[in-house]
């Protein structure tokens, strides 16, 4: 899923062959994103696969097993309620993949369309539009997302909207500037001087033409996502017991066992910095390949 | 500013229907300070009060030099930018007072060339999908297979192979773009073209191609052209009758002939001088009539004749009195009150 997005942003694909060509070329060019791409593959498969790869129940509590360090029959050891961390951390893969990717991709989607669109109209319908945005740029992306869940509550669907929110902006000023420079572009005026409707030229004419600067935005917002959601989840406002969440299990084993079953929350931490760490790698890597200056020299 | 004289005298002549009708046309772009609310603190005076007609059948070329409004009133007859002032009537109608609706099926009618082949295209799209789409929104072909085989045959009108419709445009050169540039003009069975220095970027060879076409589909098609360029051998070659501008007004309008074997007009009397004659012996001994100075910017025109801080033969009145464009003779026009 997300290698074929980089194959459809960066260079117009029309045989197996050359996306085959592509991945090997972007594996020689780019070899930690190709490895940031990697442990994504296996975050996702992970995540779409829990059910069969893990033996025990993410909320199954066991009492006869609590606090069980690293051993052969819970690889990770257990947590105070005798939950198998290996499963919950697969779980929780699940929950921060769903929230990250929905959250970037609604968020980034919702941002292009308005970015594009502002650019587009330009004028007083750009102006306000503009200002609405810097108001909620003024927010730190966490403040922003906590007061969303202090007037929703808490809640996964609950934590998507207040991820989402605070991406909208931060994409459509990104896109804005992109779209203003393909605005002044003939073939935008080709499109107005062929009679096409705004909303033809808005979404067949200009959004295809600002995909790059796009798919660097929406890679490096479901990191953000990932590490929000866990922060929110970590600080009570987002996903709730007993939902498996990485942000959950640290806030859960962080305090009362950092001593006595560090293992608690080392895991989760471990997850989450792997799972920020490979999608930072993968976009700085996209950036590069789509980077029109770098890509004509090549 | 006052209002010059020359905008409600139309050059015309009794020949074909007019088809287009530009009349005291104005375009003035705002220059804004202020940060919340903008107020113009000056204008820049891109086309100043120009009227001419376009008759059907006929190519009427709109030279002058960089900067003097030639495409902005291409994009204002287009109705890609809001004209100040003025009216731009097509077949009757005032384009800037109809609606959105109606202004998009006066669109099939009136298409434009432009001059950039590589950037007139959309980057994403295929060949066979940016011929295609002008059809398929305006209805004209709602039938996906016939549109496919338009798309061809119009491949085919413009000298390219029919395969070219599942390329990209990077995968084209700069001469194979611009035929599908016209392509897609053609797409709509336009009767007006605007071909905004539809030439200028091509080198000579394939300049001489283009040019080529685009008079074998006026007469294929009975094609209309406002042909906006700075060549004038082209425009010579190409045009029936020939606007001169100079800082967003018209200076001279003659049949083409006329007017590059009798330029009235100091202006373009230089202009035609500039153009190099093709044999070095003949070339050093002619006389060069060179224009001295810059040209003045737009943003604060000269006043009276907007060419007299350059103007060989000024005299004292030329610096308060606008002149008006006055036919000196059949059908020659002239905006000089010494010519």
């Amino acid at each position: 899923m997300v290698t074929t997005t980089v194959d459809d942003g960066s260079i117009e694909v029309t045989s197996s062959g050359r996306i085959k060509k592509f991945l090997i070329d972007f594996y020689r060019g780019h070899p930690l994103g190709a490895i940031g791409a990697g442990i994504v593959v296996v975050m996702l498969l992970a995540a779409i696969f829990a059910d069969f790869i893990t033996v025990y129940d993410p909320e199954q509590i066991d009492f006869e097993s609590m606090l069980v360090p690293p051993n052969w029959a819970h690889p990770l050891g257990t947590d105070n309620y005798g939950r198998d961390i290996l499963t919950r951390v697969i779980y929780g893969a699940r929950t921060a993949l769903t929230v990250g990717f929905v959250s970037a991709f609604v968020g980034s989607f919702i941002g292009l369309v308005l970015g594009v669109a502002s650019a587009y109209f330009g004028g007083r319908f750009d102006l306000i539009f503009q200002r609405v945005m810097d108001v909620f740029l003024a927010f730190p992306l966490i403040i922003l997302a906590l007061a969303v869940v202090a007037v929703l509550g808490t809640g996964t669907e609950n934590v998507i909207v207040a991820i989402t929110i605070p991406f909208i902006p931060q994409c459509a000023r990104v896109v804005r500037s992109s779209a203003l420079a393909i605005r002044e572009i003939p073939y935008v005026d080709a499109a107005r001087a062929c009679g096409f409707s705004d909303s033809r030229i808005i979404l067949r004419h200009m959004v295809p033409n600002v995909m790059a600067p796009f798919l660097i935005m929406l890679t490096a917002f479901v990191g953000q996502a990932i590490l929000l959601e866990a922060s929110l989840s970590y600080l009570g406002l987002g996903v709730q017991e007993p939902v498996p969440a990485w942000g959950l299990m640290l806030q859960g084993g962080a305090e009362e066992y950092a001593e006595s079953a560090p293992w608690i929350a080392i895991f989760p931490g471990l997850a989450i910095t792997l799972g920020v760490f490979a999608f930072n790698l993968f976009g700085d890597a996209l950036r590069d390949v789509l980077d029109p200056k770098l890509r004509s020299q090549q | 500013m006052s209002v010059a004289e020359s905008d409600t005298n139309i050059p015309q002549q009794a020949l074909g229907d007019v088809l287009l009708q530009v009349k005291g046309l104005k375009k003035h772009f705002p220059i804004t300070d202020g940060i919340l609310v903008k107020r113009a603190v000056a204008h820049v005076k891109a086309v100043d009060g120009i009227s001419f007609e376009v008759r059907k059948g006929e190519t009427l070329g709109l030279v002058g030099e960089s900067g003097c409004g030639k495409s902005t009133t291409g994009r204002c007859i287009l109705q890609l930018d809001q004209p100040t002032e003025g009216e731009i009537i097509y077949d009757g109608v005032d384009l800037s007072t109809i609606s959105r609706a109606e202004l998009n099926r006066m669109r099939e009618r009136i298409q434009v060339i432009f001059q950039d082949p590589f950037s007139s295209l959309n980057p994403r799209m295929k060949i066979g999908d940016i011929i295609a789409e002008p059809m398929h929104v305006h209805g004209i072909e709602p039938d996906a297979a016939k549109r496919r085989a338009r798309v061809s045959e119009l491949l085919t009108v413009c000298g390219l192979n029919p395969r070219f419709a599942d390329r990209y445009p990077h995968e084209m050169s700069g001469g194979q773009r611009q035929r599908v540039g016209i392509a897609r003009a053609l797409s709509m069975r336009p009767e007006f073209i605007i071909c905004d220095e539809a030439v200028s970027a091509l080198d000579v060879s394939i300049q001489a191609q283009v040019i080529n076409l685009l008079e074998d589909l006026r007469e294929q098609f009975n094609l209309t052209y406002l042909f906006i360029a700075h060549d004038l051998s082209v425009v010579r070659h190409l045009c029936h009758r020939v606007a001169v501008m100079y800082l967003g007004k018209i200076v001279e309008l003659a049949e083409s002939d006329e007017l590059f074997d009798n330029p009235m007009h100091p202006y373009t009397q230089a202009l035609l001088s500039a153009v190099p004659v093709p044999d070095p012996d003949v070339e050093a001994a002619r006389e060069h009539q060179v224009v001295k100075g810059e040209i003045p910017s737009p943003i604060n025109p000269p006043p009276g004749c907007v060419f007299h801080t350059r103007c060989p033969k000024a005299v004292a009145s030329c610096q308060t009195d606008v002149p008006s464009l006055r036919e000196l003779r059949p059908g020659h026009w002239v905006a000089c009150t010494e010519a």
